[in-house]
C-alpha cells in the first residue's frame, strides 16, 4: 500500500497518500469505490472460495468413497469439514449475495451509487482480510487450522489452548476470523439498508421495488442484528481460551449450552441470510422468462418479511437433542412448523408466476425452476425437524447434511448460477453460451441429486455426521460411492461454467448483449451493458412496479400485451447525451484500514504486542486519513464555478 | 435531539451539501445517510451488549467460590462515576448546540468537557477494577469475575473509543476545520456518546443495583 505514494501535487495534506484519481487499469481496482466494481470483486472472491470450499468437499468425498478410507487422517478430516463449512457459509454464500446486491441494488432502485461508497469498499476488504487470516492458518508451522466444526461448539472448542481437547491455535484462528468477517458483513448490511431506504429514485416506493431488493433489505436487517450475537459468543470463547475466563467451563458452573443458544440465535437467522437472496434472484428471473408479472408481489414481499421475523424464533430446533424440556421443545416445534408457511406460500407464488406464462427455457430459467424443485425438497426435509421425535433420531446424522445442502446448494447456489446467466450479460456486455449453459444446468442438477439425495438414506440408516471413516457392512457403502461420483459431476459442471465464462466473456465469443437482452422488467435493463460509472445519466422517474416493462408494453382490452411505440427508448439510461456527473473519488484508505485487521488478528492469537502495534497503527492511520479526506475531491477544472470546499 | 435540529436553519448537514454526484435533495426517508447508518450501527451494538448482559444474568448467583458482588460493590462510588458519565451527555448536547450556532469556542469547551467527564468515568472504572483485583477477583476467579470484567470492560472500551472520537473532533475544531456546516459530524458522535451512556444505565441497574441472589457471600 505504500508503493503508491507518488509526487504530492496536493501538498496540503502531507501525511495522507495522494488521492488516487484513476478509474481504469489494474491499480484502480484497489482504490475503487464504484459499487459495480466492488460487486464484481465480491463475486469473484466468492467464486474463488467456492472452488476452494469445493476442493475441500471433494477431499471429504474421496475419503468417504468407500469404507475405511485412508485419503486423509482423522485430524485432517476435522480441518477439512470445518473449513468447508466455514468457507461455504461465510466466504461463498454471504459474499456472493452481497456481491450481486452491490452491483444491482443501486441500479434496480434508480440510484447512482450506494450510500457509503468507501464503507462499501472497506466491507469488501475486511471480508478479504478475514479470508486471508483464516486461510493463513494452513501455513506450515502455524498449527492452527480450525478443526472444531463451523459451529465451534463448546466445551470442545473452549478449553485453554495449552491443555485441552483442541490443542494448537485452530479455534483461535476460527473465532478471530469469524469476528472479522462479521465486521465486514455488518458494514455492508448497514450500507444496503441506508441505500435502499434513502436513495430510491423518485416514484420508487417501497412496494414498487424489485423483490430482490426487498429480500436483500430483509437480509441486511437480519445481518445487522445477528452478527453481534455471534461476535459476543466468539469473544467469550476467545477469552476462555486465551485469558482463562470461565464462561463455558462446566467445572466452574459455566454453561456450554449457552454457547449453543447464542450460536443458533445467530445461526438460524444466518440460514435466512443465505437463502433469502436466492429467493430474491428467482423472483426476478421467473417473471422475465414467463413474460408475466410476479404472482402476488405483495404476498411474496410480506412472506419474506415474515420469514425475517419468524427466523428469530426457531433457533432451538437445532438443539432438540440437548434436553431443553418439553415446554421449550414444543414451542420451538410449533414455531418451526409456522415458518414453513411463508416459505410454502412463496413456492406457490413462483409456480403461479410460471403457470400459463409464455415460458422461455433459458439457462437462467432452468436454474430457477431447479431452485424451486430442490428448495422444496430441502424445505420438506427441514420441516420434518419440527417433529421432535424424528428430529432427535436424525440429529447429527447425514440426514441433516442432506437437508441443508438441499437448501443451501439446491437453493442458494442454483439461484446464484441462474443469476449469473441472467445478469452477467449486463455486467460484462456479453451473453453466456446457452448450449454450455444447459449442459452446466443438467450436469449440476444430476450431480447434485446424486451427491445429496442418498445422504437422506444413509442418514436414516444411522450414518453419523463428521465421521472420518466407517466400517463396511452397515449398508452405507454403495450410497457413499454414489455420493462421491455425484460430487465429481458437480465439480465437472462447475468447470463447464468457468469455461463458459472464460470463452464467452474473456475471449469475447459470446454475442453482444445490448441493453436489454431478455426483454427485462426492471431498471437495470434500461442502462447500457456494462452500465456507465454513474449508472443513469438522468435519474429515472418510476411510475409503476416493473417500471421498464411498463415503459415498453401496455395491455389491450383482452389483457394481451401490446408493445408501446417508443419501446422504452425514453426510459433514462446510459445511452443519452453525456452529462457532467461528478462521482465520489477513489480512496486508498478502505484497503489500508482493512489491512490493519490482519496483524490485529495475529496479535489476538499470539498475544503479541508487535503485531498489535503494526495492526493498530495501520488501522488508525487508515481511519484518520479516511475521516479527513473528503468523500469527493473538488474537480480539477470544474466547469461550473464552485466554491472550493475546505478539506474536512 | 429533534428539537435542536429544527433550530438549525443555516447549516445544512454536510452530506447534503453540494456535490452533484450525490442526490442533492432530501433522502427518501428524510434522515441523512450518515445518521441512518449510525442508528443502524447502534441497533447492532444493542444486541452486542444485550448478549453480554444476558450472559451476566444467566450466571448471576451461580458461583460457589471466590468473592462476589456483595463483598465488592461500592454502590455510592459507582453511583458517583455513573452520575459523571450521565452529565457528559449534557455537555455533549451543549457541544452540538454550540456548533449549530457556529459558536466554535464553546464547541471546543463542551467537547473537551465531555471527553474529560468520560475520562473521569474511565478512571473510576480503572480504580474499581484494580480495587476488585486487590480483593481477590480476576477474570479466572469465578463466573462473576469473568462476566463482570468482560461486560463492563467492553463498555469501557466503547467509552474510550468515544473519548478518542471527541478529542479528534476537538482537534479539528481547534484547527478551524470543524464549522457550522459540519454540525452533523458532532451530532453523529453525540448519538454514539448518548448510546454508550444509555448502555451504562442498563449495566449499572442490572449488574450493580438489582439485588444479588444466591449463596455467594451470604
Amino acid at each position: 500500500m505504500t508503493t503508491v505514494t507518488g509526487a504530492l501535487t496536493t501538498a496540503r495534506r502531507p501525511f495522507i497518500l495522494r488521492r488516487p484519481m484513476k478509474t481504469t487499469g489494474v491499480s484502480s481496482w484497489f482504490t475503487t469505490i464504484d459499487h459495480k466494481k466492488i460487486g464484481i470483486m465480491y463475486g469473484s472472491a466468492a467464486l474463488i472460495f467456492f472452488l476452494v470450499g469445493g476442493l475441500e468437499a471433494l477431499l471429504i468425498r474421496l475419503q468417504l468413497a468407500g469404507p475405511n478410507g485412508t485419503v486423509v487422517s482423522a485430524a485432517q478430516y476435522n480441518e477439512l469439514f470445518t473449513m468447508h463449512g466455514t468457507t461455504m457459509v461465510f466466504l461463498v454464500g454471504m459474499p456472493m449475495a452481497v456481491g450481486i446486491g452491490n452491483y444491482f441494488i443501486p441500479i434496480m432502485i434508480g440510484a447512482r451509487d450506494v450510500a457509503f461508497p468507501r464503507l462499501n469498499a472497506f466491507g469488501f476488504y475486511v471480508v478479504c482480510a478475514g479470508a486471508i487470516f483464516l486461510y493463513s492458518s494452513w501455513i506450515p508451522g502455524i498449527n492452527g487450522v480450525p478443526n472444531g466444526g463451523w459451529f465451534g461448539y463448546t466445551p470442545l472448542s473452549d478449553t485453554p489452548m495449552t491443555a485441552g481437547f483442541l490443542p494448537g491455535h485452530g479455534p483461535d484462528f476460527w473465532t478471530i476470523g469469524i469476528i472479522m468477517l462479521g465486521i465486514g458483513s455488518t458494514t455492508s448490511a448497514i450500507n444496503f439498508i441506508v441505500t435502499i431506504l434513502n436513495m430510491r429514485a423518485p416514484g420508487m416506493t417501497l412496494m414498487r421495488m424489485p423483490v430482490f431488493v426487498w429480500m436483500m433489505l430483509v437480509v441486511a436487517f437480519l445481518t445487522v442484528f445477528a452478527m453481534p450475537i455471534i461476535t459476543v459468543a466468539l469473544i467469550m470463547v476467545f477469552f476462555d481460551r486465551s485469558y482463562g475466563t470461565l464462561f463455558f467451563q462446566p467445572a466452574a458452573g459455566g454453561d456450554p449450552l449457552l454457547y449453543q443458544h447464542l450460536f443458533w440465535l445467530f445461526g438460524h437467522p444466518e440460514v435466512y441470510i443465505l437463502i433469502l437472496p436466492g429467493m430474491g434472484i428467482v423472483s426476478e428471473i421467473l417473471p422475465v422468462f414467463s413474460r408475466k408479472p410476479l404472482f402476488g408481489y405483495a404476498v411474496v414481499v410480506f412472506s419474506g418479511i415474515a420469514i425475517g421475523f419468524l427466523g428469530w424464533g426457531v433457533w432451538a430446533h437445532h438443539m432438540f437433542a440437548t434436553g431443553l424440556g418439553p415446554v421449550a421443545i414444543s414451542a420451538f416445534a410449533v414455531s418451526t412448523m409456522l415458518i414453513a408457511v411463508p416459505t410454502g406460500v412463496k413456492i406457490f407464488n413462483w409456480l403461479s408466476t410460471v403457470w400459463r406464462g409464455s415460458v422461455q427455457l433459458t439457462t437462467a430459467m432452468l436454474f430457477s425452476l431447479g431452485f424451486i424443485a430442490m428448495f422444496t425438497i430441502g424445505g420438506l426435509s427441514g420441516v420434518l425437524h419440527s417433529v421432535v421425535p424424528a428430529d432427535t433420531q436424525q440429529t447429527d446424522t447425514y440426514f441433516v447434511v442432506a437437508h441443508f445442502h438441499y437448501v443451501l446448494f439446491g437453493g442458494l447456489m442454483l439461484a446464484v448460477f441462474g443469476g449469473m446467466y441472467y445478469w452477467l450479460p449486463k455486467v460484462f456486455g456479453r451473453m453466456l453460451n446457452e448450449r454450455l449453459g444447459k449442459l452446466n444446468f443438467w450436469t449440476m442438477l444430476i450431480g447434485f441429486n446424486l451427491t445429496f439425495f442418498p445422504m437422506h438414506f444413509v442418514g436414516l440408516y444411522g450414518m453419523p455426521r463428521r465421521t472420518y471413516r466407517y466400517d463396511s457392512g452397515l449398508g452405507w457403502d454403495v450410497w457413499n460411492l454414489v455420493e462421491t461420483i455425484g460430487a465429481f459431476i458437480i465439480a465437472m459442471s462447475t468447470l463447464i461454467f468457468l469455461t463458459n465464462v472464460i470463452v464467452s466473456i474473456k475471449l469475447k465469443r459470446g454475442a453482444v448483449a445490448g441493453n436489454d437482452p431478455w426483454d427485462g422488467r426492471t431498471l437495470e435493463w434500461t442502462t447500457s451493458s456494462p452500465p456507465p460509472e454513474y449508472n443513469f445519466a438522468d435519474i429515472p422517474e418510476v411510475e409503476a412496479r416493473d417500471a421498464f416493462w411498463h415503459d415498453k408494453y401496455t395491455e389491450d382490452d383482452e389483457g394481451r400485451l401490446v408493445p408501446l411505440p417508443s419501446g422504452g427508448a425514453d426510459a433514462g439510461g446510459g445511452g443519452g447525451q453525456q452529462h457532467h456527473i461528478h462521482m465520489p473519488s477513489p480512496s486508498f484508505y478502505p484497503l489500508v484500514m482493512a489491512a490493519g485487521l490482519i496483524p490485529l488478528g495475529y496479535a489476538a492469537v499470539y498475544r503479541s504486542f508487535v503485531w498489535l502495534g503494526i495492526g493498530a497503527l495501520t488501522l488508525l492511520y487508515g481511519l484518520y486519513a479516511w475521516a479527513i479526506e473528503p468523500a469527493t475531491e473538488p474537480e480539477p477544472e470544474s466547469a461550473p464555478a464552485r466554491t472550493p470546499e475546505p478539506a474536512v | 435531539m429533534a428539537t435542536i435540529e429544527q433550530t438549525n436553519e443555516v447549516g445544512a448537514p454536510a452530506s447534503r451539501g453540494g456535490s452533484p454526484g450525490h442526490d442533492p435533495h432530501a433522502t427518501a426517508t428524510g434522515v441523512t445517510n450518515l445518521k441512518l447508518g449510525m442508528w443502524l450501527f447502534l441497533a447492532s451494538d444493542c444486541l452486542f451488549f444485550g448478549a453480554f448482559i444476558a450472559t451476566y444474568l444467566l450466571y448471576r448467583g451461580r458461583d460457589t467460590v471466590g468473592v462476589g458482588p456483595k463483598e465488592l460493590f461500592d454502590i455510592p462510588f459507582t453511583s458517583a462515576t455513573s452520575f459523571i458519565l450521565l452529565m457528559s451527555s449534557l455537555t455533549m448536547v451543549l457541544a452540538l448546540a454550540a456548533i449549530q450556532r457556529n459558536d466554535i469556542r464553546r464547541l471546543r469547551i463542551w467537547l473537551l468537557a465531555t471527553a474529560l467527564l468520560g475520562a473521569t468515568f474511565i478512571a473510576g472504572q480503572v480504580f474499581e477494577f484494580t480495587e476488585f483485583n486487590r480483593e481477590g477477583l480476576n477474570l479466572t476467579t469465578n463466573l462473576f469475575g469473568s462476566s463482570f470484567f468482560v461486560t463492563t470492560g467492553f463498555h469501557g472500551a466503547h467509552v474510550t473509543a468515544g473519548i478518542i472520537w471527541l478529542m479528534s473532533l476537538w482537534g479539528l475544531a481547534s484547527r478551524g476545520r470543524l464549522t457550522q456546516k459540519d454540525s452533523e459530524r458532532v451530532e453523529i458522535a453525540g448519538l454514539y456518546w448518548h448510546f454508550v451512556d444509555v448502555v451504562w444505565i442498563v449495566i449499572f441497574t442490572v449488574v450493580y443495583l438489582v439485588p444479588q441472589p444466591g449463596p455467594t457471600g451470604s
